[in-house]
């Protein structure tokens, strides 16, 4: 969860720092533009005044006003989100079908080499990410051996002398639910420590995105979700695969 | 006289093995003191599970306590081994339990309330002469010890019918002498129907008792 929320809000900051520039020959109607690319979240026309500045050295004022005219319109189109090559190709063309649109520049190779970079960093996580929930299902079905070991003789002897199977499996589930609150209070000391952190902070910092490291409430309330069912469902695993001895 | 337990036909094997009783035809009074002897691997132990339900019959019908176990449901079983006391070999004592909590067992099985249950397991433990081990780990006590609390155990509910199996054979004199004596009250004054499964009669028994003996999957009534 808090990886992908690093990577969706590295992409946000992302998008908020990506542009591209069109040129038009006349005036754009932005509203229209917007409607027709969802995509496009604010278009901000660019002045030309900072050009006409540099040509500025011996040219009349009324020159001045004639070359303003005739210039080229420059906007500035920010995005809602990061694109895809795909997108920003289709987004592309279709502007370029806009007839006063002249030339879209979309700094295609840096926005090439920024989103490779962000879906390879996307790909090592999942990788890693897998790796560690194979071991964790291994680690998981090893304990679920350990559990039927310890609790098949007290099931049997209580089988014996006619208890019900929520009787025979209640320490069985009390213990589940004990084991499963005691892994949520360590995994959620853990995080809580992380989150104030002044290092964690300075990492998230560093590559200039702001990010809730731990939500305390919904996070945690993940955390313990998941930690009980998981215990449940092996003590159900347990109670379903006990034999009785003959 | 009430019949508490009646076999017809009677066929016991373990899964699709040799049959280890074959057809055989007996019937127990309620309030009898019952042995069962014969050599080992005759069948004796596999008849005593039969009893409480372990081992289902292959043919014929088996009716103990007025429970029929051929075919008898998961909720049915459990009906019945309430109000059996078993006694083991190797005494089945929950390890991670103390002694009195092991005696317990039955009794929260059976929903005693909390008074009840704590008088009669003290109660139990004077009678077994194991008081001060209460709070004692099962693997704490020596076999003999642990046969005891296995005995209080069967007896803490008043069941209609004890099932023992070989309840002295690894045991001390003293032991020995400590479970007979609890068989013999049991049946004499609360007039439990009691079955021991064992290879020796002991020659000191103060009841009646009849005698079964198990020879080539048969059952036979020794007079």
């Amino acid at each position: 969860m808090i990886v992908e929320r690093s990577i969706d809000a590295y992409k946000d900051n992302l998008a908020t720092n990506y542009a591209l520039v069109v040129v038009a020959q006349k005036r754009l109607d932005v509203k229209s533009l917007q409607r027709a690319n969802s995509i496009i979240d604010t278009v901000e026309e660019l002045s030309a005044d900072s050009v006409i500045k540099r040509l500025n050295g011996g040219m009349s004022k009324k020159n001045r006003e004639l070359l303003k005219v005739t210039l080229p319109k420059f906007y500035k189109l920010k995005l809602k989100h990061y694109p895809t090559p795909q997108e920003l190709e289709e987004l592309n063309k279709k502007l370029l079908r806009t007839q006063s649109i002249k030339k879209v520049e979309s700094f295609t190779k840096t926005h090439d080499t920024t989103y490779k970079l962000l879906l390879l960093f996307k790909t090592v996580v999942s990788v890693f990410a897998f790796t560690v929930i194979l071991v964790t299902i291994l680690l998981i079905f090893k304990e679920l051996r350990i559990w039927q070991f310890q609790h098949n003789e007290r099931m049997s002897i209580m089988g014996l002398f006619g208890a019900p199977v929520w009787l025979r499996s209640a320490v069985l589930f009390r213990l589940a639910i004990v084991d499963a609150i005691i892994a949520f209070l360590l995994a959620f000391i853990l995080f809580s420590y992380l989150a104030t952190t002044e290092w964690v902070q300075k990492q998230f910092d560093s590559i200039g995105i702001n990010v809730v490291f731990f939500d305390t409430l919904y996070d945690s309330l993940i955390m313990l979700g998941v930690a009980l069912a998981i215990s449940i469902l092996l003590a159900v695993f347990i109670v379903l695969g006990h034999k009785e001895e003959v | 006289m009430d019949k508490v337990i009646v076999a017809k036909d009677l066929s016991l094997a373990y899964n699709n093995e040799e049959t280890i009783i074959n057809k055989a035809n007996f019937s127990i009074d309620s309030g009898s003191f019952v042995f069962i002897t014969g050599a080992s691997g005759s069948g004796k132990s596999t008849l005593l599970k039969s009893l409480y339900g372990a081992l289902k019959p292959k043919a014929g019908s088996l009716v103990v306590g007025g429970v029929e176990l051929n075919g008898v449901s998961s909720s049915k079983l459990n009906f019945l081994r309430k109000h059996l006391g078993i006694v083991f070999q190797d005494y089945k004592l929950i390890k991670e339990w103390t002694v009195e909590k092991n005696i317990m067992l039955p009794l929260i099985i059976n929903g005693y309330d909390k008074d009840v249950t704590q008088s009669q397991v003290d109660s139990l433990l004077k009678h077994v002469k194991l008081r001060h081990q209460a709070a004692k780990y099962p693997q704490e006590l020596s076999g003999g010890e642990q046969q005891r609390v296995a005995m209080a155990r069967a007896l803490a509910h008043n069941p209609i019918l004890i099932l023992a199996d070989e309840p002295t054979g690894n045991l001390d004199d003293y032991s020995s002498q400590v479970i007979w004596n609890l068989l013999e009250g049991a049946n004499e004054q609360l007039k439990t129907t009691v079955i021991v499964v064992t290879h020796h009669i002991p020659e000191t028994m103060g009841v009646r008792y009849k005698h079964y003996h198990i020879e080539f999957g048969a059952i036979r009534e020794v007079l």
